[in-house]
């Protein structure tokens, strides 16, 4: 139970320095952050964030509170069943064997984005325990660069 | 109204009748200080230093209820405010706070005074505003005021660049506030109140934790009724002093650190935890496991992150203190009945009798409780108490008399050596029939010193009483309690002459070295009205008992040895 992998899925008002205030509120009070996205909700004034982050029920209960104390914070949503996706690109020498990585892309909703002179570039996007377990059957291509994208999730 | 920046702050501070500013002017703030010189709708109060300022603003507010105002300039003006601001933001004190920046051609380039303001008080404060816009002012000043006085109060800080209140823009302050993302909750679930009165009607030995919530909530009337209707004894927290009267028999005493052995005991002992407006800070609960183990919580408070922060709520109720407890006590009328609770009070009552709050007298030197204690006696009602930080704060709270809410005005969450004068100053401003008396310590006074020159030229007349044992008592006592004695960088026996200080900058100064001198300089600091530093010689290495060390279980008591009289 300790220490429990969550999701924190918060609404705010997408004005100057809202992030600082979310992130701020995460360092000041010795809370974890694993992942953090934001962008702008189309056609409306507020932003969405999806955080990641790691504590006890306590303590999540207490980021919940916390955030929820944020001025430009509308809404935040925890502990609910989230659909949950994250992209990554991955970076192969051209010596591997192209189409084996496409085929274990294929496999977690990816493909290769990006053919250079002597460089791949692919993309998988799945559930982030799935990206896991492809970094680490890509681990035999050799991958030069992984960037993940961090969570994004939507309430079901 | 198409007008300056600078002239809708005034315009604003106007319509928020706000009648003092405290500050201090400087480069980026002057476009406003130019229209403080035109107008007459309020006194601006030029304090010497910039943190004195914001505290000067916080007792004025602690006192009348108000939101405070201060307005510093840029840069370093507003880095010294840095610590009022803090301390605001921890003793949950409703301000508005106004700073100068930079013009906004210039921010981001090092520009002379500038700082990141609002990225240094993002976390000291409630909220904050750059406001960019001078379109915007009007509207961002009125969300501060609104924002600071609601909700759990608190200290909303306001930057606006040099340019900006210069501009020309429209103002129209009969515009609603529209804030879709901030509405605080104040009215409290019935069903969790019912609750509640139904766990206190069935609890053997229930207990009022009363915190200062009550006092923002100018809840203490109602808690007053409420206490006596249900004969529930009540421990107060150091911020909720003077929400009972000293002499309500239901009142118990002061708990937490500091606490009395009965008042302690009491909460280790009870079954239910009536928290009221309370945070169940680390002063007061020590070893959180140890505390109150025995006893279910109900916890009443507005802001929701304060509950089952540190201790696990039962029964949970966000909302306004005031409005809550009304509602509990339709309920409870029918369903407490105070002969219920006669032994548990009984019980307290020896408690107390065994080791009641007390001190011994010594012959050759003042006692500093004895002080405390007179001036509860010679002025007791009739004077506001301030206090700085330390041995002379605890005593302060132990042991005067307090009679009514914001009696009792004293810097608890932060705990600021310096905060005691100027407050003291902004509570004079406040109740200006009452005396103002602020008990410091010879090291806290030198903290914020300069402001006998604020209190003089405004005739705003504090009376400092400094109990002066020539140390930094209260790491003193650390020292001698956990550190072997070794009294590393608290000896202050090199100090100024306190009363030439004093009457170098216009006011009276006393040195009292006797009970009698005490009494003689007090009546007559009281009867000529001026600024005046009374330096009682009190007793070197007298400590505040009881004391439950840092981390200790709240039973786990130093207690004061009883010398037979």
């Amino acid at each position: 139970m300790e220490n429990e992998r969550r999701v924190v899925s918060v609404i705010v008002v997408n004005e100057a320095s809202v992030l600082s205030r979310i992130t701020d509120l995460f360092s000041g009070r010795g809370y974890n952050i694993e992942s953090l996205t934001v962008a702008p909700i189309p056609e409306s004034k507020y932003s969405r964030l999806t955080i990641v982050t790691a504590g006890s029920v306590r303590v999540i209960e207490q980021i919940t509170k916390q955030l929820h104390k944020l001025i430009p914070i509308l809404r935040v949503y925890d502990h609910v069943d989230f659909v949950e996706k994250e992209m990554a690109l991955i970076k192969f020498p051209l010596a591997e064997s192209i189409t084996d990585i496409d085929i274990l892309c294929q496999a977690y909703n990816g493909k290769i984005v990006n053919v250079g002179e002597d460089m791949i570039v692919a993309m998988v996007a799945d559930e982030p325990r799935r990206i896991d377990n492809f970094l680490k059957a890509i681990k035999r291509f050799n991958p030069k660069e992984i960037v993940r994208g961090g969570a994004v999730a939507l309430e079901r | 109204m198409q007008i300056s920046g600078a002239q809708i702050v005034i315009e604003a501070l106007i319509a928020e009748n706000v009648d003092t500013v405290f500050g201090y002017p400087g480069g980026a703030i002057m476009n406003v200080y130019d229209e403080i010189y035109k107008q007459d709708g309020f006194e601006h109060i030029l304090t010497r230093h910039e943190q004195a300022a914001i505290h000067a603003a916080e007792g004025y507010s602690k006192a009348s209820g108000k939101v405070g105002v201060a307005m510093i300039t840029s840069g370093p003006g507003f880095t010294n405010a840095v610590t009022g601001l803090a301390d605001a933001y921890m003793d949950s004190i409703p301000m508005v706070v106004i700073s100068g920046q930079v013009p906004m051609s210039l921010i981001g380039t090092d520009a002379f005074q500038e700082i990141d303001a609002v990225g240094i008080s993002r976390s000291c404060t409630k909220h904050n505003y750059l406001v960019t816009d001078a379109s915007d002012l009007g509207r961002v000043l009125k969300e501060a005021f609104y924002i600071a006085a609601s909700g759990r109060p608190g200290p909303v800080h306001v930057d606006i660049p040099k340019d900006v209140t210069a501009q020309i823009a429209e103002f129209d302050y009969s515009l609603p506030i529209e804030l879709e993302t901030y509405k605080p909750h104040t009215k409290g679930n019935t069903r969790q109140i019912k609750k509640a009165v139904e766990a206190i009607a069935k609890a053997k030995r229930p207990l009022f934790y009363l915190g200062g919530g009550i006092i923002n909530s100018n809840a203490s009337e109602q808690i007053r009724e409420f206490v006596k209707m249900t004969g529930i004894p009540a421990v107060e927290t150091f911020m909720a002093r003077g929400t009972l009267r000293y002499d309500d028999p239901m009142l118990i005493s002061m708990l937490g650190m500091h606490g009395s052995y009965a008042a302690n005991m009491a909460m280790s002992e009870t079954d239910l935890v009536i928290g009221l407006g309370a945070r169940f800070d680390d002063r007061v609960t020590g070893k959180l496991s140890e505390f109150a183990k025995n006893a279910e919580v109900i916890h009443v408070d507005i802001d929701p992150a304060s509950i089952s922060k540190l201790v696990n709520a039962n029964y949970p109720i966000v909302g306004d203190v005031k409005i809550v407890v009304e509602a509990m006590m339709e309920l409870a009328r029918e369903q407490v009945k105070s002969s219920r609770y006669e032994s548990w009070v009984e019980t307290i009552n020896n408690f107390d009798k065994l080791h009641p709050l007390s001190y011994n007298e010594d012959v050759e030197r003042i006692k500093p409780q004895w002080v405390i204690e007179r001036i509860g006696e010679l002025l007791g009602d009739d004077a506001n108490i301030s206090t700085d930080v330390g041995q002379h704060q605890m005593w302060s709270a132990q042991f005067y008399p307090f009679t009514r809410a914001r009696q009792f005005i004293s810097s608890g969450g932060l705990g600021t050596m310096g905060f005691g004068f100027p407050a003291a100053i902004g509570v004079k401003r406040a109740d200006m029939k009452r005396t103002s008396i602020n008990v410091t310590g010879d090291g806290s006074i030198l903290m914020n010193i300069q402001e006998l020159m604020t209190a003089v030229e405004k005739k705003l007349p504090v009376i400092n009483v400094i109990l002066n044992n020539n140390f930094l008592g209260m790491v003193r006592q650390w020292q001698t309690l956990f550190y072997d004695k070794r009294h590393s960088e608290t000896d202050l026996s090199v100090q100024p002459d306190f009363v030439k200080v004093a009457e170098s900058f216009g006011g009276i100064g006393y040195r009292v070295t006797t009970k009698e001198e005490f009494d003689a300089a007090l009546k007559d600091a009281v009867e000529k009205n001026v600024v005046a530093i009374i330096d009682v010689q009190v007793h070197r290495m007298e400590n505040v008992l009881p004391m439950v060390p840092a981390g200790g279980s709240l039973f786990n008591m130093m207690l004061l040895e009883q010398k037979e009289k």
